[in-house]
Formats: C-alpha cells, structure tokens, sequence
C-alpha cells in the first residue's frame, strides 16, 4: 500500500567505525533482547492467553503451517494471482511508461494525474473490483494490477527521461529505426529503473493481492489469516505472517539484486 | 520568448489531458445510456457526481473526516517524537546505526499493513489499532530521513562549531539540526504519506470509523453512484492532501 512513495529510503552504509565484531555483537544483543522481553511477555499472564504465544508455540505452530500440503495449495493460488497481476500491471505500466516517457506533450498532459494517484490507497477500489471482476481470484488479480500499474508507470517514464541524450544521437547518427533504438538503445539503458520499479510493483501488488485476499476471499494465504484470526489460533496466525512477511522481503531483495547497484541507489 | 513558448505548450498539454479525461467520461456515459455498458455495475457518471453531495450530508463527511484527520495526527505525533529521537540516537552511536540502519531499512519496505490482523487482536477493534498501524508504517522514513539529514551537514559547519568551541548541545541546535532540518521534513511528509495511506486502508478493512468505512457502507448497501462517489471523494482528498503537504514542504525548504 506504501511502497509508491518509498523512495529515497534505501539504508546507506554507516562508517565502520566500531568494526564488524561490533555490530555483529549488538545485533545479537538486540535479538536476544527481543526475545526475552517477548518471552516475558507471554509469560507473564499481562496480556490475554495466546495474545502473545510463546516462542516454542509459534515455531511448532510454523512447522506445522510449513508441512501441511493444503497450505501449499494456498500459496499456490495466492503467487499465481501475484504473479498474474505484475504480468498485466507490469505490462501496462512499461507501455504507458514508455509513451510518457517518449513524449514531453504527454507527459505534461496525464503524468501529474498518475502521480498523484499513485499514493492513494488502492484497496478503497475494492469493492469496484469485486463489482466488475466477481468475488474469486479475478478481483485480487485485478487490486494486484491496479496496485503495481503506478510505480512502474512512474519509474519507466522517469527512467526514459534520464536516458543519455549521447546514445540517442548515436543511434540516430547510425539511422537506426524505431524498434531498433527501442531494443538497442532504450531498454538497455532502462534495465535499472525498470528493474527498480518492477521492485516496488511487486511488493505493492502482494499487498494489494493479499488484502483483498483478507477482506473477501476462500482461498489463498490472505483467507487462511483471517481463518486463523477468527478461530483466535494465534501461533497459526504469527507462523502465517511470518511465512508472508519472509516471502515479501526475500522477493523484494531478489528483484533488488537483479537490478544491480545502480538500481539501489536510485531506490 | 523560448520560456514563453515552453509555457503556452506546458497549458496546452495540461488542457488536453483535462479534455481527454473529460471526453472519457462523456462516452463512459453515452456506452452506458446506450445499455453498451452494464448500469448494474458502472452508475451513471452523471448520478456519480449527483451522489456526491448526498454522500456528504447522509454520511457525515464532515465527522469521517475528522475522525481520519485525529487518527493521522496521533500517528503522526507519535511518528515524529520516536522517528526523530531514533534518528538522532542512530547518528550518535554509530556502531548502533550500522547494527539496525539496513532493519529500518527493510522496514520500510516490509509490508506492515498485512499485520492488521494481528493488531486486532493486541489492541481490538478500536482507534488504537489504526493508530498503531499509521504510527509503525510512518516510523522507517523519519528515522532514516532524520539520520540522513544529520549525517549530510557539511563538514565545514561542523569544524566552525568545533572552532567557535561549542558544547555537545550547542553542536546539535546551532549546526547539525538546522542542517539536517530540511532532510527532515522530507522524511516526515513521506512518513505522512505513508501514515495516511495505511490508514484509510485499515479503516476500510476492519470497517471502523474515518473515510475508509464510508467506502464500505455504501458498499453494502450496494449504493452504486454512492459507492464510486465515496472512492472518488476519499481519492480526491487523498490528492489534495499530498499537494498540500508537498507545496509545504516547497515552502519550507529555502527557509531552513
């Protein structure tokens, strides 16, 4: 739901001063902290039974969420509607992207609605989807697609403006084509932003997907939160984030390294 | 006189995109009026427009309104105090920072808002946990931001401040805070952002209060114009709220 606007907040290396066994060992420190204040937590009766499950609890309750094939099945429908949802959103996104991109007059004329549409949350388009789309996978594909269109909109046309006028004229001077500077020129120099917002697309289009999936869905990884929610089996529903959140970062990081460091920066 | 022609072709693209915006509009209207399009699923641009007033007596925009505007300022009280300290401890301590700065980091980007279940569970139903939901999704870019801000002042306005001999809080107030001042805002409008997007977002799904239940109540009561009339109002005070908030932080900037 944030991810349009995060940009600017990639961690920059902090001077090694204190070295790395220092920070190995404060890292440490921090999570060992972490758990006994948590392990504290749950066991102090302060909260109310299972708020705050135990460590042992979730981990048992993880390894149980991991080995059941039904889960798989979930996961299953829930990347496939990620997965369709980036490939129409991200489509879309290159193709209008390049046409702002390319053309000044069109840029000026709808950017600043894109712009400032991209912020919005989109999960309020919900009930439209479901109006248009039904109440199956349709409708989460389609808060996917709408969740990613903007960033990569955003980051392609952005991308296109800051290609080196030098390589164009090269190509020019060469008398390439249009297809020709568009795959010689124009997607070579635009791996990064692409890349870049191929990246922040696709951690909105899990959001989008998977909130949809949490307000009105049976089936996939956002239904089986809420399934755990309203049986209050809560280390079921910690397993379940956990599985989320570590496949949303992990797919974020790969996309991130795909993109190379030029991409980092620009992030 | 180049300038010039920049700005009447600048105009006239804006005029276009408004033109052609418009002109979607009215075949959306004329597909429907010809039965080309489904009025069971897309309302009438015309009774869109018509609904928003309605929308805005019967549901007590005024109050959902207010309601979002509290839940976003106690967010991003919260936001500001904890961001900014943070940022300010990290910068301090450096092995500190270079210990958490890549977790803030990847905080940021971690989808915090598909928690809500469980902040449901620690906080119930209540304004706490959207509050709870702004105050964490708005937390990373303060932090970062304010750490960035600090670690950017000039080198050379530091070494005044080392020659005039000033004290470890006369360093903070006179050099590196207004230095870092205008990183600053910048990390807090888009902790705003942020803020404010999880928020209308949360109040949709656990239909509690604020501009995102009026989506959902007009939902459910299957009001088509109302419901697309809600989404349009929520989108168009969502757009005004980041031109505002970023003319602000326009305005600030060469002041700092």
């Amino acid at each position: 739901m944030a991810s349009t606007a995060n940009v600017g907040l990639a961690a920059r290396p902090a001077r090694a001063v204190g070295g790395q066994a220092d920070v190995v060992a404060i890292r440490v420190a921090i999570i060992a902290l972490l758990v006994v204040v948590w392990e504290l937590a749950s066991a102090s009766g302060l909260f109310y039974r299972d708020v705050v499950p135990s460590l042992l609890a979730i981990g048992t309750a993880l390894v149980k969420v991991l080995a059941n094939p039904e889960f798989y099945h979930h996961l299953g429908v829930t990347l496939l509607e990620v997965g369709a949802a980036l490939a129409i959103g991200g489509t879309l996104g290159l193709l209008v992207g390049f046409a702002l991109g390319g053309s000044r007059f069109l840029s000026q004329a709808f950017e600043h609605y894109l712009y400032y549409l991209g912020p919005t949350p989109k999960i309020i388009f919900f009930p439209i989807m479901i109006m248009w789309f039904g109440v199956g996978p349709a409708s989460k594909v389609a808060m996917g697609t709408l969740s990613c269109f903007f960033p990569i909109v955003l980051s392609v046309a952005s991308g296109m403006r800051q290609i080196d006028p030098v390589l164009i004229r090269v190509g020019r001077s060469f008398k390439a084509s249009r297809w020709q500077t568009a795959i010689k020129i124009h997607l070579p120099a635009m791996r990064a932003p692409i890349l870049n917002g191929v990246r922040l697309g696709l951690g909105v289009a899990i959001i989008g997907t998977l909130l949809a999936e949490t307000k009105l869905s049976n089936v996939g990884v956002g239904y089986l939160i809420m399934q755990a929610y309203s049986v209050f089996d809560m280390p079921r529903m910690y397993a379940m984030l956990i599985v989320l959140f570590t496949l949303a970062i992990g797919a974020n990081a790969l996309v991130g390294r795909l993109a190379g460091p030029a991409a980092a920066r620009r992030s | 006189m180049a300038t010039q022609h920049s700005t009447q072709s600048s105009w006239a693209a804006v005029l276009f995109g408004f033109a052609v915006l418009v002109a979607a509009t009215c075949v959306v209207e004329w597909m429907l009026r010809l039965g080309l399009l489904n009025r069971y699923i897309v309302p009438l641009p015309s009774e869109v427009m018509l609904s928003l007033p309605r929308i805005v007596i019967e549901e007590k925009i005024a109050g959902a309104f207010a309601t979002t505007f509290l839940e976003c300022f106690y967010a991003m009280l919260l936001v500001t105090v904890v961001g900014i300290l943070t940022g300010i401890l990290l910068y301090r301590f450096t092995a500190l920072r270079a210990a958490t700065e890549t977790w803030v980091a990847a905080a940021a980007s971690a989808p915090i808002v598909l928690a809500y279940p469980l902040f449901l569970v620690v906080f119930g139903r209540t304004m706490t946990t959207i509050v709870m939901i702004g105050f964490i999704a708005g937390l990373p870019p303060v932090i970062l931001k304010t750490l960035e801000g600090l670690a950017g002042t000039r080198r050379v306005l530091v070494d005044v401040g080392r020659s005039l001999k000033l004290g470890a809080w006369q360093m903070f107030a006179k050099i590196l805070l207004p230095a870092a001042l205008p990183t600053v805002f910048v990390g807090l409008r888009l902790g705003l952002i942020f803020c404010l997007i999880n928020i209308v977002g949360v109040e949709f799904l656990i239909n509690y209060g604020g501009l995102g239940q009026v989506i959902n109540d007009r939902a459910e009561r299957y009001d088509l114009a109302g419901t697309y009339a809600a989404i349009g109002f929520v989108i168009l005070t969502s757009v005004l709220f980041f031109i505002v908030t970023e003319r602000i932080e326009r305005w600030l900037r060469p002041q700092t």
